[in-house]
């Protein structure tokens, strides 16, 4: 390009990159303090709780296991607190939280709409129906009974019914070319169906079922094995790094469908790969916590407003925060009311909602 | 780079909107495409930048048809400015504008990246507004940052679908010298869809008149932009008055019943 005074424009650029590098590092400081924030969260959780354990006796236990070290207790139940019951807890609340706000944090950026989480397209009501299924009926998708797989059946069977839902949104968009707005309605519909689905299983069930059924739909920590962990830590990273690698597109995705395309982006394809891999993240960890609501939709929204809304951080942001809020609200759930614990999913509305209306309050423009 | 229509023929559901249209535009032009309402010019726009896929016809880029490019090569070749965006979500001036780099840029942005946008803001005179969002600017600078983004493609040819109708006069003037000098000293071709027949008679090499989907006149302004010509294609009575600065369109009246 013309330009009289070349030095003039390379100070001009280099002006630019310290702007952007000043931007960019702040923004890595935000993920770095609440990653920082989370490991905090995490230890102290594991040593809040009925039988309280010191932070030091959680921190030997979790070395004598990973590092193979012999540190002594000051309390003997430590280990057996610590390993079998509250780091897998903790865990699935962090890998869960990861999972639903990473999800609608993509959500959000793929049908350009803030008011999504990544249950709109009828994935919950789904997996709701799923393990309404195999609760209620003791079968399955393929028929089989309860035994055959164990306590494993019903997260099994949510997270099929509520995978296979995106299939069914993508196939109608792809026959009506639809929007974004389109898929969403699509997804309010099928979230009809499959609520009518559950209230007849519910209203046909008997008592024990029933509260097992309620229980489930409330979300909470109770599916907390190491076999689940071990199962959804391969499948929510390698999901969310996919999503991640998707960044650049997402972000140029929000300039609109018409400049995107000409920017080079495969609308279609992006939508299809997103929403599909988003969905099998949160329907892999909603198999085993049941629906729990909110964090899916609130952790993206206070990230945004934290760090902006290019996806390169808004992604890793929301999962860390989702992580945080879950957490938090897990812990608060178990502890405040001790030695009765009250799922997550009532915590997460009734402190998470007004929370967030305050934060809405208080910032002066929303995005 | 030159680019070609040829035969394009376009129905939105079996209305049609462009019957067997067909364009040359050479490299360094300023061409303006002009019309009413309905005639088919953002249409043919789409059509140009692959956002619509004509029924029959083809578009040629240095003889190549562009349905078989693949979409790097092309966001490469082509900058598309369209008539509005949204923005739900915000993003910096300095975001928006390195958005552009896309085609160009694997994960990180790079030197060569910033040396781009720099040059480009500078170009546009927005350099200050790099950290603000967005949202907080008027009309006329989005414009310019939109522009801007188109820009930073580096594409050879750019098409920009009404880009001043929401400016006002100032504006209107920056955007439509913008125009100018991108073709005059950068040597890029320039394709804009306008309203006003006095900024495209002014600032264009080539003007394209449509009327219903088809070219109804091609040429030098002075030839297309008569009165007759406009009462054909605009249902609408004026008079031409020689200015120092060209030829300058004053409407007088509608004419009869307003046309489809």
């Amino acid at each position: 390009m013309s330009k009289i005074n070349s030095n003039h424009s390379c100070t001009d650029a280099a002006k630019l990159k310290e702007i952007y590098t000043r931007q960019t590092g702040k923004k890595y400081f935000i993920i770095g303090t609440l990653l920082l924030l989370l490991i905090t969260l995490v230890l102290l959780s594991i040593s809040i709780g009925t039988a309280s354990i010191s932070v030091g006796d959680v921190v030997k236990s979790i070395s004598n296991k990973v590092l193979h070290t012999q540190y002594e207790y000051t309390n003997n139940l430590a280990d057996t607190i610590v390993m079998k019951l509250r780091f897998p807890r903790v865990l699935l609340a962090v890998l869960t939280g990861i999972s639903l706000a990473g999800a609608g944090a993509v959500m959000q950026g793929i049908l350009h709409n803030p008011l999504v989480s990544p249950y709109t397209l009828g994935m919950s009501g789904a997996a709701s129906l799923g393990a309404a299924i195999a609760i209620v009926l003791g079968k399955g998708l393929f028929g089989s009974s309860f035994d055959s797989m164990g306590p494993y059946f019903i997260a099994f069977n949510a997270f099929v019914f509520g995978f296979i839902t995106i299939f069914v949104i993508i196939g109608f968009a792809r026959m009506k070319s639809g929007s974004p707005a389109t898929l969403v309605l699509a997804g309010v519909a099928l979230g009809y169906i499959f609520s009518a689905g559950v209230s007849a299983l519910k209203y046909f069930s008997n008592n024990d079922a029933l509260k097992d059924l309620v229980v489930w739909l409330m979300g909470g920590m109770w599916g907390a094995t190491w076999q689940a962990v071990g199962l959804l830590v391969p499948i929510v990273s390698i999901c969310m790094l996919i999503l991640l690698s998707y960044a650049w597109d997402m972000n140029a995705l929000s300039t609109g469908e018409a400049v995107a395309t000409n920017l080079g982006v495969n609308i279609k394809r992006l939508q299809f790969i997103c929403l599909t891999v988003a969905t099998l993240a949160a329907s892999a960890t909603v198999a085993f916590t049941g629906i729990i609501g909110f964090i899916g939709l609130v952790a993206p929204h206070i990230s945004r407003m934290l760090i902006g809304s290019d996806n390169r951080f808004l992604i890793p942001c929301s999962c860390i925060m989702g992580a945080l809020v879950l957490l938090c609200a897990d812990t608060v759930g178990r502890t405040i009311v001790s030695p009765i614990e009250i799922p997550v999913g009532i915590v997460t509305g009734l402190i998470g909602g007004p929370y967030f209306l305050y934060m809405l309050l208080k910032k002066k423009q929303f995005h | 780079m030159n680019i070609a229509v040829q035969n394009v023929c376009f129905s939105y559901n079996s209305h049609p909107i462009l019957q067997d249209v067909s364009l040359n535009v050479q490299q360094g032009q300023v061409v303006s495409i002009v019309g009413p309402n309905g005639a088919g010019k953002s249409t043919l726009l789409k059509c140009m930048v692959r956002l619509l896929k004509p029924q029959t016809g083809t578009v040629h880029l240095d003889g190549k048809d562009i349905a078989r490019k693949n979409s790097r090569e092309l966001a490469k070749a082509l900058g598309y400015v369209p008539q509005n965006t949204r923005d739900v979500f915000s993003f910096t001036v300095l975001e928006t504008v390195l958005m552009g780099r896309k085609p160009h840029v694997a994960w990180e942005v790079s030197d060569e990246d910033f040396r781009v946008v720099t040059q480009v803001m500078n170009f546009l005179g927005i350099e200050n507004l790099a950290e603000r969002p967005l949202d907080q600017l008027s009309g006329g600078q989005k414009q310019k940052v939109f522009v801007a983004r188109a820009l930073a493609q580096q594409p050879a040819i750019f098409l920009f679908d009404e880009p001043t109708s929401n400016l006002d006069v100032r504006h209107q003037l920056e955007v439509f010298a913008t125009i100018k000098r991108l073709a005059e000293t950068e040597g890029r071709t320039v394709i804009v869809v306008v309203h006003d027949l006095n900024l495209a008679s002014r600032f264009s090499d080539t003007l394209v008149m449509l009327k219903q989907g088809a070219i109804y006149a091609a040429g030098k302004p002075e030839q297309v932009i008569t009165e007759d010509n406009i009462r054909e294609v605009y249902n609408i009575s004026a008079t031409i008055i020689e200015t120092r600065y060209g030829h300058y369109v004053v409407p007088i009246e509608p004419l009869g019943e307003t046309a489809g």
